[in-house]
């Protein structure tokens, strides 16, 4: 076998997952998806100054069965993101870094992105507007 | 110790390692994390209640003060993580020079793109020019 086709580790046939590892993986992929919804935020304020016409075409994108999708991606993924950055800066800390803590501290943050989500989600269903 | 030896004591004084930036990549976004927290838990509650808002409505919104101004600083503050973020994606994930270069470069400038949009759009609601 040539170096270059050698497993590498993590070898992700025969990996053993565990929730560590996918929380972190899925941290970078929010990350990533988040930049991505980033430019539906610039494209909304752009709009918003330029024309009622550039404003009514992200509404309809965002009221569309495919916006409405994308945005339920990016409320997940930023409230993910939000709660496991709070996880990253307090291992910055020096703190909860034992192994107990890291799962603790894991479904915490899944537990709060999905509390999260359910109320800002609630919140725009019943209509909570001013 | 013998790295510790290869160390001249000017470049252990310096501290900045061989990419000459010591932690100011890792420091900017630990402190753009921190700016973030707040700053996306009030966007998420705004777009919660701007949920199908007309165009006037959001820019209203958008040019009173304090939304203004706390739009700005989460422009900035987002697309700063954001571009610090997927340079270490890239760096991780992309393998060929060429690729990685240009991943590297085009990720830079439309996260700086994006945020002079964003920001110019706020700014122009806001002082009436658009």
């Amino acid at each position: 076998m040539r170096s270059a086709d050698r497993p590498i580790s993590p070898h992700l046939q025969i990996y053993r997952w565990q929730l560590t590892s996918v929380l972190s993986i899925l941290h970078r992929a929010a990350g990533v998806w988040l930049s991505v919804g980033t430019i539906v935020l610039v494209w909304w304020l752009v709009a918003a100054a330029s024309s009622p016409e550039a404003f009514d075409a992200v509404a309809e994108f965002l009221d569309s069965w495919l916006g409405m999708v994308l945005l339920l991606g990016w409320s997940v993924a930023l409230f993910y993101h939000l709660c496991n950055g709070i996880r990253h800066l307090v291992w910055d800390t020096g703190h909860g870094l034992d192994l107990k803590s890291t799962y603790l501290g894991g479904w915490l943050v899944l537990g709060g992105t999905a509390v999260l989500t359910l109320i800002a989600w609630g919140a725009v269903i019943v209509g909570w507007a001013d | 110790m013998a790295a510790a030896r290869l160390r001249s004591p000017v470049g252990r004084a310096i501290g900045l390692g061989s990419a000459k930036e010591g932690v100011e990549h890792w420091w900017l976004q630990r402190v753009t994390a921190v700016a973030l927290v707040p700053l996306t838990l009030w966007f998420v509650i705004s777009v919660v209640r701007l949920s199908s808002a007309d165009i006037d409505t959001v820019r209203d919104w958008v040019g009173r003060p304090l939304p203004a101004i706390l739009l700005v600083l989460l422009l900035i503050a987002a697309f700063w993580h954001a571009s610090l973020g997927l340079q270490v994606v890239i760096e991780d994930y992309v393998h060929t020079d060429l690729a990685k270069l240009g991943l590297l470069i085009v990720i830079r400038l439309a996260c700086f793109a994006l945020a002079v949009a964003g920001v110019i759009a706020v700014l122009g609601i806001a002082f009436g020019t658009s």
